[in-house]
């Protein structure tokens, strides 16, 4: 019963999102302020019911009803209850509703904070974000309905939960991912309601703006944790493969931030108005992109999920239409909504162009790996694998160029700057940068110029940061009174690019100075890498609540002081027969030290020799925490009081406006 | 022609010319950089270059995998259902790599005919089965079925 309550609470959702994507628009203009009103409650309905039928299906889950056929695929009965609950989105199906319950939260978040937006906006915003809840409506129920059931004939069990998704990092991993991908909905509601609207102002930015960072902080979080689980839980001690699937999130991401810069420079300046625009378009349909790719079967990955052809064809579909019409629209109106300024060479829009175009670059440049070979494939010109020397030819020098102007560009004025104070500004981070960049390789083994160049990058974006905040606090009675008067845009803007810094310098550091040995070693055997002695002390069995492991037992000492014990298992999960890595890591804010079972060499005597994986990873933990630091930022720049200032100011002029009236 | 007008289409010129240097240099630079995928059937018919980064795929011969007795090397046999390819490899195979199931493996063919892999990949799901290889394989049906030749 229960499941036909989540299937009939589905297609309630659909009709009332159906309503919710005709009325409001209609409303808006037929100027009838009853049918714009319908938005809100609507766009709450939607959610509810949406809400209803993921309680639904994680009661089945709970219940392990196995007459569900996704809950049979993805789930058995002694299966630990807080993976039974993260289960609901450890397959496709499941996933897909995580994404609609999340596309309606936004909507519901829409409607409820939006409330002070001029009725006619709201509505359209609204009535978008409906019709983007039909397509995902559509797409669950006719090819992805999670309340199958196996009917007549139930499993007595089902088949597991896959073991590397049972995990803690797996948990919040696809949230938040899907945070960021559907959030991006909202800045393209806001862009097509622009659109139709015909005109775009700075109340219009200051809207999107906030939507468009919070939704870029999740996908930070999202994807450092799928990049963070890969590390640990893949057993292979990497962080970024250029995988497709890793691809897709990127792109999104990389547009986003491209987004938020320039919707700064709408905001402020009333510039780039059109190119915001296509950007904000540009970002949700790279999010589209990104779950046709994964999901369609079309590209060969690690993590590809198991797939349907007919699933692939309906997102294209969606993909095309939302594309095209969009396109189309913009094509039409954006003339309307365009604006001419003028700014000078030396300005921070110029800056902010530059940093515009490189991050598209980017974009574009992993786009043409990614697709690619699916091109090529298609025109019969072989099965080709676009692989990382390629992506690290284009991604390493540009954003080392991105980089620089950061640092350059957060110097610079809005409209126009004068050289003289440009250059001194930049000299003295300039220098500490240099001299970061040259002595600190001298701590490590050997001297490398790569590692010079990288870390003078992330030196200098670190450093132009805290000299801004230093110049900016100078003329106050004191440092602490100067700090006070920044808003907290400002603090939120230079603790994501110290965040990217970090991350710049955990990567360098991490490609230069990592160890990497794969050894057949026995009990008794004992390794050095960078410096530290690995003794093997042999495996021994270890039990969990639904595997067992061998589990090694490596002692980890430098100059004869111990420094770590660690465990690495190797798992036999009791349902699927499947084997599963278990990484042990001694974590360090300077150095991971990472061990991995192989497997045993003679298979008939796993007390005899083993594969095992010893790594010394440098300052590898530095890219996870520039990456918190980013999305840290960007929760503090949306805490601005300027976005609630506008607000009150907006309501204030409104009761006004009604006082005279 | 009106003086905006010109300027528009000048910069639309502008715009496609950068383009398209933009796009014959990343073609270029993919030349250099892509691996093509061959099936074993490829390798005995000699249409594959020696010593070229590369990906084959197929699925593993039952019982071929052989271990050295002091060292991590591993060598197995993978095959389309028509051809067979010997694979020698020196780190840690992934955890789903078993006998009977589909690898992809990068590497070089070395002069003896022997693929030397530096990367295997197994999936992510017990389920899936990468498109080459599925493709590739003779009887179009995934590993289980093919191997058995």
């Amino acid at each position: 019963m229960i499941p036909e309550l989540g299937h009939f609470a589905l297609i309630v959702g659909l009709l009332l999102s159906l309503a919710l994507s005709i009325l409001p628009i209609a409303g808006s203009y037929s100027a009838r302020p009853l049918w714009m009103e319908a938005a809100r409650p609507l766009a709450l309905g939607v959610f509810a019911f949406v809400f209803i039928a993921y309680v639904c299906l994680t009661v089945a889950f709970i219940q392990s009803d196995f007459t569900v056929n996704y809950v049979a695929q993805n789930s058995n009965s002694i299966l630990p209850i807080y993976y039974k609950i993260t289960a609901v989105w450890g397959g496709h199906e499941g996933s897909i509703l995580l994404w609609l319950l999340i596309q309606a939260g936004w909507a519901a978040a829409v409607a409820l904070f939006g409330r002070q937006l001029p009725p006619e906006l709201l509505a359209r915003v609204l009535s978008v974000l409906g019709m983007v809840l039909i397509g995902f409506f559509l797409f669950i129920i006719l090819t992805s309905n999670p309340f199958d059931r196996t009917l007549p004939f139930p499993p007595m069990e089902g088949s597991d939960l896959n073991p590397l998704l049972q995990d803690p990092g797996m948990i919040f991993h696809p949230p938040l991912l899907y945070m960021g991908y559907v959030g991006f909905s909202v800045a393209f509601a806001f862009a097509i309601a622009a659109l139709l609207g015909g005109h775009l102002d700075a109340v219009w930015a200051r809207w999107a703006r906030p939507w468009t960072v919070v939704a870029w902080a999740f996908l930070t979080l999202g994807i450092a944790l799928g990049s963070w689980w890969a590390y640990y839980e893949l057993g292979w001690g990497g962080w970024w493969f250029w995988d497709p699937v890793e691809n897709a999130s990127l792109m999104p991401w990389l547009v986003g931030t491209a987004l938020m810069h320039s919707l700064a420079v709408t905001e402020k300046r009333g510039l780039f108005k059109s190119w915001t625009i296509l950007l904000a378009i540009f970002a949700f349909s790279l999010s589209l992109l990104g779950t046709f790719l994964v999901r369609s079967g079309v590209i060969t990955s690690v993590h590809a999920f198991a797939t349907d052809p007919l699933r692939g064809s309906f997102i294209l579909g969606f993909l095309a239409v939302v594309v095209g019409i969009s396109l189309l629209l913009f094509a039409l109106r954006a003339p309307a909504v365009s604006a001419r300024s003028v700014f000078s060479f030396r300005s921070l829009e110029t800056f902010l162009l530059g940093n515009n175009i490189l991050l598209i670059l980017i974009m574009a440049m992993v786009l043409t790996g990614t697709l690619y070979p699916l091109v090529a494939d298609a025109l019969n010109l072989g099965k080709i694998s676009v692989g990382p020397p390629f992506f690290n030819l284009f991604f390493v020098p540009l954003m080392v160029v991105l980089c620089l102007l950061l640092g350059m560009g957060v110097r610079a004025n809005w409209k126009d700057s004068r050289w003289d104070k440009l250059l001194s500004a930049w000299r003295l981070p300039f220098l500490a940068a240099l001299v970061v960049a040259l002595v600190w390789p001298l701590a490590f083994d050997h001297y490398h110029w790569g590692a010079v160049l990288g870390l003078f990058i992330g030196a200098w974006v670190f450093c132009a940061s805290l000299a801004d905040i230093v110049s900016k606090t100078r003329n106050a009675k004191s440092f602490v009174a100067g700090l006070k008067r920044q808003r907290a845009s400002y603090y939120g803007m230079h603790l994501a690019h110290i965040g990217l810094a970090v991350a710049v310098l955990g990567v360098v550091l991490t490609t230069v100075y990592s160890v990497e040995e794969d050894l057949r070693m026995g009990a008794g055997d004992s390794h050095k890498v960078a410096g530290y002695d690995f003794d093997f002390g042999g495996v021994r069995l270890a039990q969990g609540p639904n595997y067992r492991a061998f589990e090694g037992v490596i002692h980890v000492s430098k100059n004869g002081k111990p420094v770590a014990e660690l465990y690495p298992q190797k798992r036999n999960y009791f349902s699927g027969g499947n084997t599963m890595t278990e990484a042990a890591i001694d974590t360090g804010l300077f150095r991971d030290i990472y061990v991995a079972l192989g497997e045993p060499l003679d298979r008939s005597n796993p007390s005899g020799d083993w594969a095992v994986r010893l790594q010394y990873k440098a300052f590898v933990v530095w890219i996870w925490l520039g990456a918190l630091l980013m999305a840290i930022g960007g929760g503090i720049a949306v805490a601005d009081k300027r976005y609630r200032k506008a607000r009150a100011a907006r309501e204030a002029s409104l009761s006004g406006n009604l006082a005279a009236a | 022609m009106h003086p905006v007008r010109k300027q528009r289409l000048i910069l639309v010129l502008v715009l496609v010319a950068l383009s398209s240097a933009a796009v014959g240099f990343v073609t270029y630079a993919m030349r250099e950089n892509m691996d093509y995928f061959y099936a074993p059937s490829a390798f005995a018919a000699g249409e594959v270059p020696f010593e070229k980064r590369i990906r084959a795929g197929g699925c593993v011969v039952p019982g071929s995998v052989q271990r050295a007795e002091d060292s991590l090397d591993v060598q197995f046999v993978i095959t389309d259902g028509e051809a067979e390819l010997a694979v020698v490899f020196d780190k840690i195979l992934p955890d789903l790599f078993a006998e009977g199931e589909a690898a992809v493996i990068s590497g070089q063919l070395m002069p003896s005919g022997v693929l030397r892999a530096d990367q295997v990949l197994a999936k992510h799901d017990e389920n899936y089965t990468p498109p080459e290889v599925a493709e590739s394989m003779v009887s179009h049906e995934g590993c289980t079925d093919g191997a058995k030749i």
